[in-house]
């Protein structure tokens, strides 16, 4: 392939994978929601699950955006310096987004700050946004899709906690946040907790840890209890579906960490809502691709 | 048997319903959100819409423009109410709509306006957008478009649309403030036994 048709090439599958994201949720989530299903014994709570489950087979079928909040659309890549279409992500990534509005069709969501008008094409300023890390020596590229609605962006706090403050003001903070603000945001939520320096740190890698799968641990003993015992609290505190109260809250709850500076523990808390539509795909060198998020896709 | 409101919604339709009861719609349901509340009461615009006797549904929906300029409802799921509080006694007052559909739940306000004005607030559940839009049977009107997709009064016909929780009742009733008190209760117990398990800082 030539250099046009690559970014070509790369441009049609990201437009179809990005709206693809919309549609069809990925398989950890599938699988959890189905476990919260059936452990639920409250009634109204059932209702809510089961009509749940009719709309995503109803988006399957009609082949339509399952929720109608498709989001600013975010992109977080791990791209190798060497992969070829490095410097060409940026305008891929753009013109992937005007396709997949289209094609979704995606809900007209970029409106531009202080002008505040709506651009109507779902990019505006920095959107789509993209959040990059380089792998020095690869020459591959996981690109990650997140959809994320109004509703569960709204809960997103972040703040720095005294040293004295500890863990237990991390606790503290991540139940304030979701039995005050998460109950609007749809949940059974996947909740993600960045612990790290300062609110800019805490708040990335909170976001992080809502792309990292439902049911994974924090390799950090502490942090792995910390999300044991956070997830279990907050399930206790029965939320429920649409917080309308129920047997559980959250889907999960993750945790990623950065080393701190010893005075200051910044926090951060992330909500993704039921309907986490994120997706991950992985592009070799060759633009051949591997769809990781969701089982048996063809684009 | 599915409990059927249809528009224009009368106050005896409404008496008897309390929170946690489901309902379903059938009439006109239009959609308005933050700016056509915003534009009613701080602007003194009039609503382009008379929705007297009727239903808002908190919502920004996606639509496709047909070639023949008719409108398709692709998905139209709830948005958060709570958003739209700060308006929403003096909207009841204004408007004099009946129902008000949304996302989790709304404030001491709406509710204070609910009962005043014999309205309720009730809850279709988020994300279930596709759902939605086959209650959609169809767009009969769309004004106010100069405000993008999302923020354009939709006017919608329905059929049995739902599931719809009532939220809040005419008598003022108010689950989601009730069922915070209850969070916030159990709360504390738990947040206890955490906090003697994540001592790191030692």
């Amino acid at each position: 392939m030539g250099n046009e048709q690559s970014i070509e090439h790369m441009s049609d599958v990201m437009s179809r994978f990005t709206s693809y994201i919309g549609k069809r949720l990925p398989t950890d989530v599938k699988k959890k929601q189905a476990e919260l299903r059936k452990k639920e014994k409250n009634p109204m709570a059932i209702e809510i699950y089961d009509t749940m489950a009719e709309n995503q087979e109803a988006a399957d079928k009609l082949d339509r955006p399952s929720c109608q909040d498709t989001g600013v659309i975010q992109y977080f890549l791990k791209v190798g310096a060497k992969f070829p279409l490095i410097g060409e992500l940026e305008e891929i990534l753009r013109a992937a987004t005007l396709g997949a509005t289209e094609r979704g069709p995606l809900r007209h969501n970029a409106v531009e700050t202080f002008d505040e008008k709506n651009t109507g094409t779902n990019t505006g300023s920095n959107i789509p946004w993209l959040d990059w890390e380089i792998l020095p020596n690869e020459d591959t590229a996981e690109i990650e899709v997140y959809m994320a609605g109004g509703g569960c962006t709204l809960p997103g706090h972040a703040k720095v906690l005294m040293p004295g403050q500890g863990y237990e003001g991390v606790a503290d903070f991540v139940f304030d946040v979701i039995t005050s603000r998460g109950v609007n945001a749809c949940p059974p939520l996947l909740v993600g907790v960045g612990v790290s320096t300062s609110v800019e740190t805490a708040a990335r890698l909170s976001k992080k840890a809502i792309l990292r799968p439902v049911d994974t641990s924090n390799p950090n003993a502490n942090a792995a209890l910390m999300e044991e015992l956070l997830e279990e609290g907050l399930n206790e505190v029965g939320i429920g579906p649409q917080g309308l109260t129920g047997d559980n809250t959250v889907m999960g709850v993750n945790i990623e960490s950065s080393a701190r500076h010893p005075s200051t523990i910044g926090v951060a808390v992330s909500t993704g809502c039921w309907a986490h539509r994120r997706g991950t795909i992985k592009f070799n060198a060759d633009l051949s691709y591997e769809i990781i998020s969701h089982e048996g896709v063809t684009l | 048997m599915k409990k059927i409101l249809t528009t224009p919604i009368t106050d005896e339709a409404l008496a008897d319903l309390n929170v946690g009861d489901i309902v379903y719609l059938t009439g006109h349901l239009v959609t308005c959100r933050d700016v056509a509340h915003r534009r009613l009461i701080e602007l003194k615009q009039q609503l382009p819409v008379d929705v007297r006797g009727g239903a808002i549904f908190h919502a920004g929906p996606i639509v496709r423009e047909k070639d023949d300029g008719s409108f398709e409802m692709v998905s139209i799921g709830p948005t958060t109410s709570m958003r739209m509080e700060k308006f929403e006694r003096q909207f009841i007052e204004e408007t004099g709509v009946k129902m008000i559909i949304g996302k989790g739940g709304m404030g001491e306000e709406t509710a204070a306006g609910c009962l005043e004005n014999n309205a309720v607030h009730a809850v279709f559940p988020g994300g279930c957008a596709v759902v939605a839009a086959t209650k959609v049977e169809a767009i009969e009107a769309a004004e106010w478009r100069d405000l993008g997709m999302p923020e354009t009064l939709w006017v919608n016909r329905v059929k049995e649309f739902g599931p719809l929780i009532i939220s809040i009742d005419t008598k003022g009733n108010n689950i989601f403030e009730e069922n915070k008190k209850t969070f916030n209760e159990r709360k504390g117990a738990i947040l206890e036994r955490i906090h003697e398990k994540v001592k790191f800082i030692k």
